[in-house]
């Protein structure tokens, strides 16, 4: 009987200490969550795609010559001269063209080639991945121009722009999550807060000790003009004794006018098609 | 019981409602807000009527030159130039041109009419929101015409209520004590104007030395020391019927009388033994109560707007600072704790500031606290100013400044000036004579 008790109370501590021990709380440490960066994500479309296309042209071009060199000392030179003209066309081209016909004359074509593939299929998403596209033709552009070891530079920007692509779709799908939570992105909400500073006229008289927040909801058009605006405390403006309080919504309502038309962001309307402004002015009447 | 059940039902579903996005803004510009001060318009037999009373060819622009300058020296108002304006005063009061005041960046309007209605002065004035194109304000005022400067200041004081949210301080006059002569051979006359520096008239002849006159803020009344046969005395003063009437007479020293809040009492210091404390005096019976009982040098009281409690210097830790203590002299506190030495306390009317001078390093200051001696800020400095006063809204401090008269030191010249809380917006008040020791008077129609 005693024999038993002790085995099944042995067992039972066994037990207990193993599962204790693979309990995965006690093992793992908190998650140590690296603070939120924000990334700002800026449209440099215009000027480095323009750039891009030449430049690579002329690149692409010397990369062909050195390859003519290579090509003349191993193959006939007509068909290597084939192969290189419609690479150079490659960027204005359809793709498929090429990739039929230079797979196996020379190694380095090839290499263009999927980088030219990438960049097309950005071009099919512009909104989505365009950003990053031109940050890629960024770090190409600084790359290539090391005329010492194009193909392996070209090797580098390609390895490089897939990494770039995966980390920038996190990105965006962080910032996704953002206009979900919060609507406005930092930088958009900088630049609406940068031009409110501008336009509004801290009546200086203002106690700086007592509750004064005035709250004005907005309805903007896509232009960033106002067509409604409301103040959300309206019953305290004309309380007795709220005098304070009238001259602040006042002189906030003359901001928003002043300052029309807002400086909102160019997409996403629905987003902030209506806007609440909290005036406080504390900060700077205290100091 | 069901009620509960359905109230915890209903706070333990989510809302799921669209998060209307939210922007703080904490910011904002401290440039003082554009307005446009149209000139008030007038009709041919009203400009004629007052021109042969008051010798002023346009009365209306004369008034609204008496705004617009007010305006200004707050240091808070940019009133435009008037050259810029596009719409003629007449018509700018019956319906402004919104467009118009706004092309010119005006955010406010001031319009008016100014009529001659049996042998009185009638004025009207509208304030306007130009970005709202709405009326904020309209008022009139009918008065014997030789009190058109004061409807002047009374618009101005209208208008800085409605646009700031704190009452004005330009229907107030200053007095002060006018000084002329060397310096061993000062004459000294009380004197009083406008806060503007109109209207200025000597109080006394100069044949008595006059000091420290204080207003009651209560009424318009004056305590001042005067010495006769070279005894302080304290006197009070009615400005409107002009009677004076001695308080009493005071053993040793007497220095700087003060009225309480309720215009009752009257509290200073005197000298005797060596020492000094302070004391008050009812008015209606004359009874004299003690206040502090320290063997040091307790001088400058000034009572808190509610009454409640009184500021003083005193040299009691070894250099002269500030203290706060009760009406009845206790639970007494120190609450400068800078260097160098600080004197002439004196309460805002607002409650939340006490002014100060402060002497350090060979310099004087002029600067303000909390009245539990934090947030410590000098306004301004130089090489001799003290007296602070404040106005009647507790914004504006006046004080006097001693400055040499040439490079090499030679001569000097007293003057007022005044400098607003933010400490930027300094200004001299044009007096006739030197001038010391001004005194602020509250507003003369409330």
């Amino acid at each position: 009987m005693n024999r038993s008790l002790i085995i099944s109370s042995v067992l039972h501590a066994l037990l207990i200490f193993i599962t204790a021990m693979s309990l995965p709380f006690l093992a793992k440490k908190p998650l140590d969550i690296p603070p939120i960066v924000s990334v700002e994500l800026i449209q440099i479309a215009e000027k480095t795609n323009i750039p891009f296309a030449p430049k690579a042209k002329k690149i692409i071009e010397k990369v062909k010559e050195k390859e003519k060199k290579l090509v003349s000392e191993q193959a006939p030179p007509k068909k290597v001269e084939k192969t290189k003209t419609k690479t150079v066309l490659a960027p204005d081209q359809n793709n498929k063209k090429i990739e039929n016909e230079t797979p196996e004359a020379i190694p380095l074509p090839d290499k263009t080639l999927k980088k030219v593939e990438t960049k097309e299929e950005k071009k099919q998403n512009p909104e989505k991945v365009d950003d990053e596209v031109k940050q890629v033709s960024e770090f190409e552009k600084k790359d290539l121009f090391d005329p010492n070891n194009i193909a392996a530079l070209i090797d580098k920007s390609k390895e490089e722009s897939a990494e770039v692509l995966k980390i920038n779709d996190d990105i965006t799908q962080d910032q996704e999550r953002n206009v979900e939570n919060t609507g406005l992105t930092l930088s958009e909400e900088d630049a609406l807060k940068a031009q409110i500073f501008g336009c509004w006229s801290i009546p200086l008289g203002l106690p700086y000790n007592e509750n004064l927040l005035v709250r004005i909801k907005l309805k903007l058009k896509p232009d960033g003009t106002v067509s409604k605006t409301e103040i959300l405390d309206h019953a305290r403006m004309n309380k007795p004794g709220q005098g304070f309080y009238k001259v602040l919504a006042e002189s906030a309502l003359r901001a928003v006018k002043l300052c029309q038309p807002l400086r909102v962001p160019t997409t996403g309307y629905e987003r902030w098609k209506e806007l609440q402004l909290n005036f406080d002015a504390r900060e700077m009447l205290e100091g | 019981m069901l009620k509960k059940i359905l109230t915890l039902l209903l706070i333990l579903i989510p809302i799921n409602a669209n998060a209307l996005i939210e922007v703080d803004i904490t910011r904002g510009n401290l440039n003082p807000l554009p307005l446009a001060v149209s000139p008030l318009s007038i009709d041919e037999e009203s400009r004629k009527g007052f021109e042969k009373i008051l010798k002023k060819e346009n009365i209306g622009a004369e008034i609204s030159n008496i705004v617009e300058n007010n305006l200004r020296t707050s240091g808070l108002f940019n009133p435009l130039d008037k050259k810029a304006f596009l719409q003629a005063p007449d018509i700018a009061n019956l319906k402004p041109r919104f467009e118009d005041w706004n092309l010119i960046k005006a955010q406010a309007l001031i319009t008016g009419k100014v009529n001659y209605v049996d042998d009185k002065l009638r004025v009207e004035f509208r304030l306007w929101d130009v970005l709202a194109a709405k009326e904020m304000m309209a008022l009139a005022f009918t008065t014997v015409p030789n009190n058109w400067r004061r409807v002047g200041h009374i618009i101005s004081d209208k208008v800085y209520e409605r646009l700031t949210g704190e009452k004005g301080y330009f229907d107030t006059r200053i007095i002060y004590v006018s000084e002329e002569g060397p310096k061993t051979q000062r004459i000294k006359k009380l004197a009083i104007m406008d806060q503007d520096g109109a209207n200025n008239k000597f109080l006394t002849l100069g044949n008595e030395l006059v000091l420290t006159p204080r207003f009651n803020p209560a009424s318009q009344m004056v305590t001042y020391l005067s010495y006769f046969k070279n005894m302080p005395r304290v006197y009070l003063l009615d400005i409107e019927t002009g009677t004076q009437e001695v308080v009493g007479d005071f053993p040793g020293m007497t220095f700087a009388p003060r009225f309480s809040p309720d215009g009752k009492k009257i509290i200073m210091s005197f000298a005797k033994d060596g020492k000094s404390d302070i004391y008050t005096m009812d008015l209606e019976n004359r009874i004299v109560e003690k206040i502090t009982n320290h063997p040091s040098i307790d001088t400058s009281p000034s009572y808190s707007p509610d009454g409640k409690y009184i500021t003083f210097n005193s040299d009691r830790s070894g250099y002269q600072q500030i203290y706060v203590m009760k009406n009845d002299g206790t639970d007494v506190k120190r609450i400068s704790f800078g260097n160098g030495l600080y004197g002439t306390p004196v309460w805002s009317p607002r409650g939340d500031l006490i002014a100060f001078t402060k002497l350090h390093k060979g310099k004087f200051y002029i600067g303000v606290m909390r009245t539990d001696g934090s947030g410590e800020r000098l306004l301004t400095e130089n090489y001799y100013q003290e007296a602070p006063s404040w106005s009647p809204n507790g914004r504006v401090l006046i004080f006097y400044r001693e400055t040499k008269t040439n490079s090499k030191g030679e001569g000097f010249s007293a003057k007022l000036w005044s400098i607003d809380l933010t400490g930027y917006n300094e200004r001299q008040i044009k007096t006739p004579t030197d001038a010391s020791d001004p005194s602020w008077s509250s507003l003369l129609s409330n």
